[in-house]
């Protein structure tokens, strides 16, 4: 009961970001340059032309005006249509989530299996050489532009050593997508029994997952460090310890558990900012991703996808922090009973 | 510490083990093809359709007429624009009082679905193509096909076209892209009140007699197509299907290329396609685009540049050779210091007897009364950046020499367009080329006091439209040249924009793919290709 | 004064790692300096005869595909990185804070109008911020600093409000109040100085990132304008000339780079040991 009050409260603070997100969506799409009537109207309209699309695609209208629309479109469900498409921007929407979760959740569960255990030797052996080398080589991971980290480890794996797959997307160009449950190609066919499949989904994803890991592993390690060195410095750990637990086990058991709790909420905010970031790992490797659709419309001066794209991210960065706090009300008994 | 190992250890496997084998079988049937970005719509009537949407459309549908072939001298082949040949239509008569022509269509050449292709088919697509606007609507305009009434259905498999004048460009204008033929009856099941002539279900949907049909279309992915066996209009095509994947990133299209898993890709930047045509693993066939050229232009209308010493000098520094190695990598035909030749089609329409020469650039600013030079912008399209850039930087440091000092500015989009549109760019970049190979045609767009929106210099001389207008419907072929000669030549002297060059079409592709033809449409046409 | 250099010294030999960033750190600013000075040639001359060629002695770096000379443009481009990233950062971090220490101070309607505009820049996925910002305003130098500094303020607003939250009811707070200091001024000089450590921190980090943006947005084509160098838009350029096999063209400028965004990542982990005691080793 708790925990629901706890959801419904942390919601209604959330609407007015969101409605501030709509607004300022709004008018950034209006000041961006590109005319979309001069592009309807074709490579060789005259300018009465274009007034004429200007008029039929209602931007003729005044701008509070227009927003009067475009909220009323939006409340129907309506995202617009795309320029580069050609498709219903909600459609094309649904259709990319998959492929970005995929691959966001693919690089983060990368980041941490490596990043996690890296934070944990450090704790242990703070000071040590252990502790720079992780420092220096997490660090490194985060400072190079990430397009440029994709493109090298394209040119590396797949044109000098052949070991990658082609960067052609999701699925090498000769096999079809499985039977669609969860969206998740491997996932998918792992459900439809197709083995084959699944590890073709699976190279296909490797070095994106690893570009956009080695984005999110410093933090991470840097939490985890962090948590973990404060854990083992309480009380609770001394009085393990000279109960005489193997120290695996206060490490694990009682040490690593306490000290995940900020490292989840870290989680959170790594993902929702991996989710922005990987416009450019997409558009490298070809995910056909919402980032690559939301990139492509921009340059394009096409700008329903665009909107749509950050009302999605936004949306969803809600609904995220929602479930990690509620997630985070499920571990953490002090804060359910706070509230 | 072992976790961490596990898990690389485990990231290494992945990349290393073998994906499963594709049938050698299924791999020489199938063309893959990688390009930037793909069709918007499958209908090339659509509003706003874009560049690739014509390589769907030439291909998924078929039209009355089309384009011959011919050989050029080093055994490339391209489209014959003399020669129209039969698709649809397989035979027809000019009235004798030249003022008509009837089509007599095949009688086996069938639908996607199986239904016949019939004259009231063509009426309906004819019909739409004239009636929904835009730029379909302007490219048949351009051949003297503007209304309704002149398409008339007079049976089953017999069509009349009538003309509202003599227009030596309405034949070929009917083998162009956009007078495709769509399965009427079709349509209409998914036409409303609203959308009389079906719109919104053609842009996802085929209705052609093409001799590929859509198989998928995942916008923004991939579209594959798939042979239509029942084809009668032509040869038919040894590839079985066609996947056109799109891959953003151009090193990762050479990557591919190279290491033998794409078979042809035209969507690279010269200096790769220099490198391999010299490197030589890859076929590398390239053909100057026909009636185009790459320009320096300059807004006629507002000062400085109404001022045609300015212009001249500017003709004079633009530092040609430079531009042409180092932005192009050879990849065209430069149109610099040829003096006006005799005129024929292609390249040598479009000669510049101006060379770079800085001397003379500065004597002439002087002259226009600017000894110490000006502040102005050069601009560009940021989509074609990969050429442009390298012009803008080089045509800047130039015109610094001779006292313009530009800032650039890079143009995303299809901002760009409406910039062009807005005629307010003073000094700008840009390209143009026709799919009809006439040079009236040609320089109606570009230079006609229409001001249409490729006239980008504003430029207005009702002299030169006198010339354009008499050419386009000249038949004797000596006046013709004169004609043609007299609007060239106001053009070389008024220089309202600088030719550089002529762009080459380059397409690459793996050594065992064969049949390649140059098109106007400067897309892949897969009827002809075939694989060993 | 004395007492904190003790501190700094025991912690930097503690830490060889951050002695080494705080060396680069220094290394950086020199050349930010003087770099365009040491330049062997001009950054923006073309030589198109001498186009793409390989590192040499003449051309230490090699040339790009006009011909220009790329160690010059590196060291050129250093002024010019560090200006956009000391420059974003200053102004999300001096806005940040005083509409940040502003709402935690006095709370109530600043508190309500500063948290919701931190919360609607948060919600958007930054990076697509910055391009929405970018593109709309024009890819100039200004904008893409305002860009950066706007996608970082809610982080240093955040900050400053929570900090000067937890310190409003001190004691030493009341005392300034009791002896007839006004809510300026209290805010100015009292409060807000014990706030700086952690956001210093923050600051530092962000040099970091706000290089790594301006990058990201040369790569889609909003970055500076040529032929400005630049580190983010050569190593952007020089992206598609690795498959052809130039590397020098995006290795140069791409190793200044995460030089300086390894530089700054580390100093910030190293002032964090410096100030917080707690979350030293």
């Amino acid at each position: 009961m708790a925990l629901l009050r706890l959801a419904g409260r942390r919601l209604a603070l959330a609407v007015p970001g969101l409605l501030g997100v709509i607004v300022v969506t709004f008018l950034l799409n209006r000041a961006l340059p590109g005319d979309p009537a001069a592009f309807f109207a074709g490579p060789a309209a005259t300018r009465q032309a274009i007034e004429e699309i200007r008029a039929r695609l209602g931007l003729d209208k005044s701008v509070p005006e227009q927003f009067v629309y475009y909220v009323r479109d939006l409340a129907r469900g309506d995202l617009g249509t795309s320029l580069t498409t050609g498709q219903p921007v909600l459609r094309d929407l649904a259709t990319r989530l998959p492929a970005s979760l995929e691959l966001t959740l693919a690089g983060l569960t990368l980041a941490v299996t490596v990043a996690l255990p890296l934070g944990v030797l450090s704790a242990t052996r703070p000071g040590s050489w252990v502790d720079h080398l992780a420092r220096v080589v997490t660090t490194a991971g985060v400072s190079l532009p990430i397009f440029f980290t994709g493109l090298l480890l394209v040119y590396v794996f797949y044109f000098l050593l052949g070991w990658a797959p082609a960067p052609l997307g999701r699925l090498d160009a000769f096999s079809t997508a499985p039977r669609q449950v969860t969206g998740f190609f491997v996932v998918d066919a792992v459900l439809a029994h197709d083995g084959a499949l699944a590890w073709a989904a699976l190279r296909q994803l490797a070095l994106p997952a690893v570009t956009l890991g080695l984005f999110a592993m410093a933090p991470i390690a840097r939490m985890t460090r962090a948590s973990m060195l404060g854990v083992l410095g309480s009380e609770f750990i001394r009085t393990a310890r000279a109960a005489g637990l193997a120290p695996r086990t206060v490490l694990v058991t009682y040490a690593l558990r306490n000290a995940l709790l900020p490292v989840i909420t870290l989680l959170g905010m790594v993902f929702s900012f991996l989710l922005g970031a990987n416009v450019l790992v997409e558009k490298v490797f070809a995910w056909p991703g919402v980032g690559s659709y939301a990139l492509e419309a921009l340059i394009a001066s096409d700008y329903a996808p665009v909107q749509g794209f950050v009302l999605l991210m936004a949306t969803l960065y809600v609904f995220l922090n929602l479930t990690i706090d509620i997630v985070y009300g499920l571990v953490d008994p002090r804060v359910r009973i706070e509230a | 510490m072992m976790r961490v190992l596990g898990t690389l250890v485990l990231i290494a496997a992945t990349l290393l083990a073998p994906a499963a084998p594709v049938s050698a079988q299924g791999r020489q049937e199938t063309l893959l093809v990688i390009v930037e970005s793909g069709p918007n719509s499958m209908d090339i009537h659509g509003v706003g359709a874009n560049r690739p949407a014509y390589q769907a459309s030439w291909n998924l549908y078929d039209r009355l007429l089309t384009y011959g072939v011919k050989r050029l001298p080093d055994g490339s082949r391209m489209y014959d624009y003399n020669s129209l040949k039969p698709e649809l239509a397989e035979s027809w008569t000019l009235a004798p009082d030249g003022l008509s022509v009837t089509f007599k269509l095949r009688r086996d050449a069938r639908f996607h679905d199986g239904t016949p292709v019939t004259a009231r088919d063509v009426k309906w697509s004819f019909d739409r193509a004239v009636t929904v606007g835009g730029f379909p609507t302007f490219q048949m305009k351009a051949g003297s096909l503007e209304k309704p009434e002149q398409f008339v259905v007079v049976d089953d498999y017999t069509f009349r076209v009538t003309f509202v004048r003599k227009d030596k460009m309405t034949m070929p204008d009917l083998a162009v892209v956009v007078p495709a033929v769509f399965n009427s009856e079709l349509a209409r099941k998914h036409a409303t009140a609203q959308d009389p002539w079906a719109m919104e279900w053609l842009k996802s949907n085929d209705a052609g007699s093409g001799a590929y049909k859509l198989e998928s279309w995942k916008p923004g992915q991939e579209t594959v197509y798939v042979r239509f066996d029942d084809w009668k209009s032509g040869p038919l095509p040894k590839i079985r299907r066609v996947i056109v994947r799109e891959v953003p990133s151009a090193g990762n299209r050479r990557a591919l290329l190279e290491r033998g898993d794409a078979d042809i890709s035209f969507d690279l930047p010269p200096k790769d396609f220099a490198e391999m045509a010299k490197a030589g693993k890859l076929a590398v066939v390239s053909h100057p685009v026909e009636n185009a050229f790459a320009y320096v232009g300059m807004n006629v209308k507002n000062p400085p540049f109404n001022n045609l010493k300015v212009r001249q000098a500017v003709a004079h520094a633009v530092p040609y050779e430079k531009i042409f190695s180092t932005a192009v990598f050879g990849r065209g035909v430069l149109l610099t210091g040829n003096p006006i030749v005799s005129l024929t089609y292609g390249h040598d329409l479009f000669p510049s007897p101006y060379k770079t020469d800085m001397a003379k650039a500065k004597a002439l600013m002087a002259d226009a009364g600017f000894p110490n030079g000006f502040e102005t912008t050069l601009s560009f399209d940021q989509g074609f950046a990969t050429i442009n850039e390298p012009t803008a930087v080089l045509v800047q440091e130039s015109l610094g020499q001779i006292g313009i000092k530009t800032t650039i500015e890079k143009i995303p989009g299809s901002n760009w367009r409406n910039m062009l549109l807005k005629k307010e760019m003073p000094l700008f970049l840009n390209a143009f080329g026709g799919w009809l190979n006439y040079p009236e045609y040609f320089f109606f767009w570009n230079f006609h006091g229409q001001n249409a929106v490729f006239n980008t210099s504003s430029y207005q001389n009702p002299d030169m439209d006198r010339l354009i207008e008499a050419a386009r419907f000249e038949t004797d072929p000596k006046k013709y040249r004169e004609l043609v000669r007299g609007f060239a030549k106001i053009e070389i002297t008024d220089v309202p924009r600088v030719p550089v060059y002529q762009p080459l079409l380059d397409v690459a592709m793996q050594k065992n793919v064969k049949g390649y033809q140059y098109w106007f449409h400067r897309q892949l046409d897969y009827r002809q290709l075939s694989k060993e | 004064m004395s007492a904190l250099l003790r501190h700094g010294r025991y912690v930097l030999g503690e830490n060889p790692v951050t002695a080494v960033a705080f060396g680069l750190f220094v290394v950086l600013i020199l050349l930010a300096l003087v770099g365009p000075s040491l330049a062997p040639h001009d950054p923006l001359a073309s030589d198109t005869a001498r186009k793409l060629e390989p590192p040499s002695a003449r051309y230490w770096f090699g040339t790009d595909q006009v011909g220009r000379d790329i160690l010059s443009r590196v060291l050129v481009a250093t002024r010019l990185d560090l200006a956009i990233s000391l420059s974003a950062v200053t102004l999300s971090f001096v806005v940040g804070s005083v509409l940040g220490a502003s709402a935690g101070f006095f709370g109530g309607w600043t508190d309500r109008i500063v948290t919701r505009v931190t919360d609607t820049i948060m919600a958007f996925p930054l990076f697509v911020l910055a391009m929405g910002i970018v593109a709309a305003l024009g890819n100039t130098l200004a904008n893409i600093v305002y860009a950066t500094a706007i996608i970082n303020l809610p982080f240093y607003a955040r900050m400053a409000r929570a900090e000067v939250n937890v310190r409003r009811e001190a004691g030493f707070v009341e005392a300034a109040r009791l002896s007839g200091n006004g809510s300026a001024r209290i805010l100015a000089v009292h409060v807000f100085p014990n706030c700086l450590p952690p956001m210093m921190v923050q600051a530092s980090l962000n040099l970091g990132w706000a290089i790594l943006n301006a990058a990201g947005l040369s790569f889609i084509g909003l970055g500076v304008r040529p032929p400005t160098p630049e580190w983010g838009i050569m190593v952007a350029e020089g992206a598609a000339f690795i498959v052809s096999g130039e590397w020098w063209i995006a290795l140069f400028p791409g190793l200044a780079l995460m030089l300086a965004v390894f530089c700054f990542n580390l100093l910030g982990d190293g002032l964090r040991d410096l100030i917080d005691p707690r979350r030293r080793t």
